[in-house]
């Protein structure tokens, strides 16, 4: 096991330093020059070819493509992103709490979304073709088609603008969490219980359920049992559905005023501030790939088959 | 065409069908379809109620809400149904040839996918976003970019299954040419993962792209399109919570019955359903044992 583990962690790394490299590239194939950008967000009136150079120069911008990279991987590695064109403020200064706000607001997310999906599947697997299964069903359909800021808009006008119970945005108390966390949570559990729900039906009509009802044993125990063996499916699911939650709460952070990455992001993309979408996209994509190793270790921890593959 | 069959039986597949259709035709012919030019401002006619020349009332600017929700069917449904194909294209030729060889050439192929979709899909829009500019053609470009990758995983693993049957052997050892292999023995097996993955993506893609338009990244004003009509609905939201409904109501019942479709196609394609078919008629008998071993 240990073996395993050690190997797909290094997996990750050759995985990490391509991810670090289109990035950079990205950046490059960009149309605008960045000096003239950084110009432009600082309001120079008048943009001459001599302050051009010297912007060139001050950004580091005449050596040689690979040098730069490597410059700038080495200060990445020490969280060192550059300054933002626009405010001159150290990059990681603006991330780095953003980055701690969207991840509890992931988090909170991610264990809402389980309890619900495993509650609700657990109930609609159990009840299968009854009528509270159906409706379950139909209701969770319906929440899956809908766009998630429709959903999220729909609740602030009824619980914030009518009732006035809740904040409509911004992140000052527990209550304003409520909002958010449950527009997210309803998105992705109206998906993921399905999964829960097809892998306990699966497991319903297996021997060893058969098995425990002929040699007597009480229907709870054989519940419990039928759900140990179900999670296993749901859990590699959940793993993969917390990279996901992470990376698409943009939407929602906007809608809420959300002081996350995704609101950073988006006023970063409209004021063209390049160090910033880059620190952006280089943080979340690592924070994918460690992400997803873990959740590739637990899953061979859980199921042995997995490891073969290796 | 028996397993077509399956699917006009269930009346609300028939009906998601027919939805679908008549919203890409809608689409395709909005110009003789719309009553009224979408980006014609009437400012005397602004939050106008619904009235006989205009159906579903006026916007903001007075422009005619109903024309612009057809004319939103072109970039919200059309252009990502064009998208979807050509990513479906890149990741069916990548995942057969990946699928099929195997071996080294897969091995790269698949690393590639890997560094592809290691970039969480929102992630990788707005860096293409951020770095291109705002544009409808932009957010495209992205989706083509991350979801190939995605393709041409699932569709890798639908053809190594079937690649290793016995006929596939057979037509080998006959020295039946890939290409032909492919075309007439593969394709038409792993089509049925095809329809379902490529049905599942088109109603997510739609969901992203009114997402990004939301947010004010996609579809430039005036042009018109549900996720900016909803985005523009929002900024009246409290004095006119009902202009979201029309954008609103439109993307759920379009969304829904491109999701019903996928539910129904996976049944109407299940495979076992087909094997069950088979048996009846007396041929299936070897398929069948084989089924029962796995299930």
């Amino acid at each position: 096991m240990g073996g395993y583990i050690l190997k797909r962690s290094l997996l990750a790394i050759p995985l990490l330093l391509t991810i670090s490299f289109i990035t950079f590239v990205l950046n490059a194939l960009s149309p605008m020059d960045p000096a003239e950008v950084v110009l432009h967000a600082q309001g120079v009136p008048r943009i001459t070819d001599e302050l051009l150079a010297e912007t060139r120069r001050a950004l580091g911008m005449e050596q040689p493509f690979l040098i730069r990279y490597f410059d700038w991987l080495l200060s990445c590695l020490q969280l060192d992103f550059g300054n933002s064109y626009v405010t001159g403020k150290p990059v990681w200064s603006l991330l780095g709490p953003a980055f701690l706000n969207t991840l509890q607001l992931t988090i909170i997310s991610v264990v809402a979304v389980i309890a619900l999906s495993i509650g609700l599947g657990m109930i609609s697997a159990l009840t299968e073709g009854k009528n509270l299964d159906k409706s379950i069903r139909g209701v969770a359909f319906v929440l899956t088609s809908m766009p998630p800021y429709l959903l999220a808009a729909l609740l602030v006008w009824y619980f914030s603008v009518k009732l006035d119970w809740l904040p409509t945005n911004g992140m000052d108390s527990i209550q304003s969490y409520i909002l958010p966390v449950s527009v997210i949570t309803i998105n992705y559990a109206g998906i993921y219980f399905r999964i829960v729900r097809s892998a306990m039906l699966a497991n319903l009509n297996e021997d060893y359920v058969l098995f425990g009802r002929a040699c007597g044993l009480p229907e709870g125990r054989i519940k419990i049992r039928l759900l140990r063996n179900s999670l296993q499916v749901a859990i590699s699911v959940f793993c993969m559905a917390i990279p996901i939650i992470l990376g698409s709460t943009v939407v929602i952070e906007n809608l809420f005023a959300w002081p996350g990455l995704g609101m950073l992001s988006v006023k970063s993309i409209l004021s063209r501030d390049f160090p910033i979408i880059q620190a952006y996209v280089l943080v979340l994509a690592a924070a994918f790939v460690v992400v997803n190793t873990f959740s590739d270790i637990i899953n061979a921890l859980i199921n042995p088959k997995l490891r073969e593959d290796m | 065409m028996k397993r077509f069959h399956y699917l006009f039986k269930d009346r609300l597949a028939l009906l998601s069908v027919f939805i679908i259709t008549s919203t890409l035709a809608a689409g395709v012919f909005a110009p003789w379809i719309a009553p009224n030019d979408p980006e014609e401002v009437h400012m005397e006619l602004r939050f106008a109620s619904a009235s006989w020349e205009y159906l579903l009332g006026n916007d903001h600017l007075g422009r005619c809400v109903l024309s612009r929700l057809i004319y939103g069917i072109r970039p919200s449904v059309l252009w990502v149904l064009v998208t979807l194909a050509i990513s479906l294209g890149i990741g069916t030729i990548i995942g057969f040839i990946s699928g099929y060889f195997k071996g080294k050439i897969d091995a790269l192929l698949m690393r590639v996918c890997d560094i592809a979709l290691s970039f969480p899909g929102y992630v990788m829009t707005l860096a293409i976003i951020g770095v291109l500019g705002v544009g409808l053609e932009n957010i495209l470009l992205a989706f083509v970019l991350m979801k190939w990758a995605w393709f041409a995983r699932i569709i890798r693993t639908s053809v190594m299954q079937y690649s290793n049957a016995e006929y596939i052997k057979f037509s080998k050892a006959l020295g039946v040419g890939s290409f032909r292999i492919m075309w007439k023995h593969i394709v038409p097996v792993s089509l049925p993962d095809i329809a379902v993955t490529s049905s599942s993506a088109f109603s997510s893609m739609i969901l992203q792209l009114s997402g990004f338009s939301f947010l004010g990244l996609g579809v430039q004003a005036p042009q018109a399109e549900w996720g900016m009509m909803l985005n523009e609905a929002r900024q009246v939201m409290f004095s006119r919570p009902e202009l979201m409904l029309a954008p609103g109501i439109t993307t759920i019942i379009f969304v829904s019955a491109v999701n019903f479709f996928t539910d129904a196609l996976q049944v109407a394609l299940d495979p076992k359903l087909m094997s069950v078919t088979k048996k009846k008629q007396g041929k299936g008998i070897y398929q069948a044992a084989n089924l029962h071993g796995k299930a």
